[in-house]
């Protein structure tokens, strides 16, 4: 639980729009220097266009994303990435026909070249997490699995040698054990490199399970705000997110209200 | 049996000019899901500068050659930038559009140019005429015209690989080409490597030129074999650099037999007969990519 180091990502009100389609309304949240923080969204909640906001894939219309205290909501991603802000992207978007060795060195793109041998060397340390990306190296990263390919994603994020790494549901499509792999890595990559995580997830069981602060987001506004060990214990949470239902009339009209959760 | 030989040679000569104006067309194609009508037309320009470089300009013809390239090299990172980059997010029929535009106007821009004009010139190469014989006096006979449009072609293609294969921003550019999304994540920067692809192919169109010149001519209409180097494209996959240089070589190699042994007239049409017979073989291309990620 680290949650008393500085704020080092922080959202004032910042509003998103796709054309007309506002996407997210207002959202504010923190981040704190080491902490892995989650956000938990149904499906066009607007979670991947908070991240995408962040990373200056899309440019606000409202507020602001201050970073290490300085305001970043207009600057082009590479910018960004060089700030040390690395995106896990939704899907996972790796170069399907580059092989994996060369997906980690585009990781590491917005690097100097003087900085080729610690490149070299933090490879070799990602295979260390990943061994399994060792022994595909130097294949086509399009013939990896699903789950192997969001291991690709997550290992080329940290070539860019990241403070803080945003993952965009880390879990999609794959089998539970595998999602708790993938997670118990990255907060290995969180306690052991000290590198600070936003994940912003569908699947709260997990999700609430690894992180230290979440936030609850539904249609583009944010709703809940704890640290995890408060929001697993929510009725709402549990009920909604969880699947621990609560008997009872009380229970069946809150699930009513609540439906759009889901 | 030599003499099926000689054909092949030349055919091989003419299918690298193919191939290489063909890649110029895959490059932006990968790049920017464009086709770039106007490939042709860079060679055309290509051929002229060189024209000037050597006979206005006085430099040695080498010296000529590398200017031409580096000239074509920021034209077509300029045009990219002037031209193509507003354009973005417009359907990619008002792009294409734009690229048949910009060979119209590079044609008749060139007719106006005073020492350029409608004529046909004569670009002066140090290896006119020259011959190797292979095998003695009555062997394989090679004019070194063909000699130098191959090994060019070889080198280019040499350092092609080394790019794509062996430097961050040649690996960077096959990246931005597979999954451009994903680029920007990785801030790479998009639209600088897509000015970049625009000038690296203007480049070596303009090198097909150059090396086309001696055997034809120099003059405002040449880029029209840019109509049998999209074929090339076609044949090897649209999409697939080493197919574009094979489709290149299959259609330099059949055109050139067929001009020699098949009625007049099946020399003209011999390019889009074998991509009619690819297409009904193979839909794809030889090098078509089924993995390709759609962005
Ligand atoms: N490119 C786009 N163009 C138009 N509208 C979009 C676009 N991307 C997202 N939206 C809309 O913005 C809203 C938020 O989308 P967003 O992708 O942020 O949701 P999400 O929480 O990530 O959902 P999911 O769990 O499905 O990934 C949705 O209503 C969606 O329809
Ligand atoms: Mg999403």
């Amino acid at each position: 639980m680290s949650l008393d180091g500085e704020i080092i990502l922080q959202l004032n009100n910042v509003e998103s729009s796709y054309g007309p389609v506002k996407a997210i309304r207002g959202v504010s949240l923190k981040v704190h220097q080491g902490s892995i923080v989650t956000v938990l969204g149904a499906n066009g909640a607007g979670k991947s266009t908070i991240l995408k906001t962040i990373s200056g894939i899309i440019d606000p219309q409202k507020g602001s994303v201050v970073y290490h205290g300085e305001p970043i909501q207009k600057k082009d991603p590479a910018w960004i990435v060089r700030q040390g802000i690395a995106h896990v992207p939704e899907g996972r978007e790796i170069f399907p026909l580059l092989t994996v060795r060369e997906n980690l060195l585009m990781g590491a793109y917005t690097r100097p070249l003087g900085e080729k041998a610690a490149v070299e060397q933090e490879i070799e340390q990602v295979y260390g997490y990943f061994p399994i990306l060792r022994e595909r190296a130097n294949q086509p990263a399009g013939q990896l699995s699903g789950g192997q390919q969001q291991m690709l994603a997550i290992s080329r994020a940290l070539l860019a040698k990241p403070t803080i790494m945003l993952l965009d549901e880390p879990s999609l499509g794959l089998s539970p054990k595998l999602t708790r792999e993938i997670f118990e890595i990255i907060v290995r990559i969180n306690r052991e490199r000290g590198v600070t995580l936003l994940v912003v997830e569908q699947n709260a069981r997990v999700a609430l399970k690894y992180a230290d602060f979440g936030y609850v987001l539904e249609v583009g506004r944010i709703v809940m705000e704890d640290p995890c060990a408060v929001l697993r214990e929510k009725e709402d949470i549990k009920e909604f997110y969880l699947g621990i239902k609560e008997s009872g009339v009380r229970g069946t009209r809150r699930w009513k209200k609540k439906k759009t959760w889901r | 049996m030599l003499q099926f030989l000689q054909l092949i040679a030349s055919g091989i000569a003419q299918g690298c000019i193919y191939g290489l104006i063909a890649l110029g067309f895959v490059l932006i194609y990968k790049a920017t899901e464009t086709i770039n009508f106007a490939q042709g037309d860079l060679m055309m320009l290509g051929g002229f500068l060189g024209l000037t470089g050597t006979l206005a300009l006085g430099l040695p013809f080498w010296a000529a050659f590398a200017a031409a390239l580096v000239a074509m090299l920021f034209f077509g990172m300029a045009l990219e930038r002037a031209v193509l980059r507003p354009l973005l997010g417009q359907p990619a029929f008002t792009v294409v559009m734009v690229t048949i535009g910009i060979g119209y106007l590079a044609r008749g821009l060139v007719t106006m140019i005073p020492e350029w004009g409608t004529d046909t010139h004569v670009l002066p190469v140090p290896y006119k005429d020259d011959i190797v014989s292979i095998g003695g006096t009555d062997g394989l006979i090679l004019s070194m015209e063909h000699i130098v449009i191959i090994a060019v072609t070889a080198l280019l293609i040499v350092g092609l690989y080394l790019l794509f294969k062996h430097t961050k921003i040649g690996i960077a550019m096959q990246a931005t080409s597979q999954n451009q999304l994903a680029a920007f994540y990785m801030g790479i920067p998009v639209r600088r490597i897509n000015m970049l692809v625009w000038g690296l192919s203007a480049a070596i169109s303009a090198c097909a030129g150059l090396l086309l010149a001696p055997i034809t001519f120099v003059h405002a209409n040449m880029g029209f074999i840019g109509l049998k180097a999209f074929p090339a494209a076609v044949v090897g996959g649209f999409g697939s650099i080493p197919g574009a240089l094979v489709g290149g070589l299959i259609i330099g190699v059949v055109e050139t037999l067929a001009g020699f042994y098949l009625p007049e007239g099946f020399k003209d049409i011999a390019a889009y007969i074998v991509v009619l017979v690819m297409l009904a073989v193979k839909p794809n291309g030889l090098f078509g990519e089924n993995l390709r990620k759609k962005v």
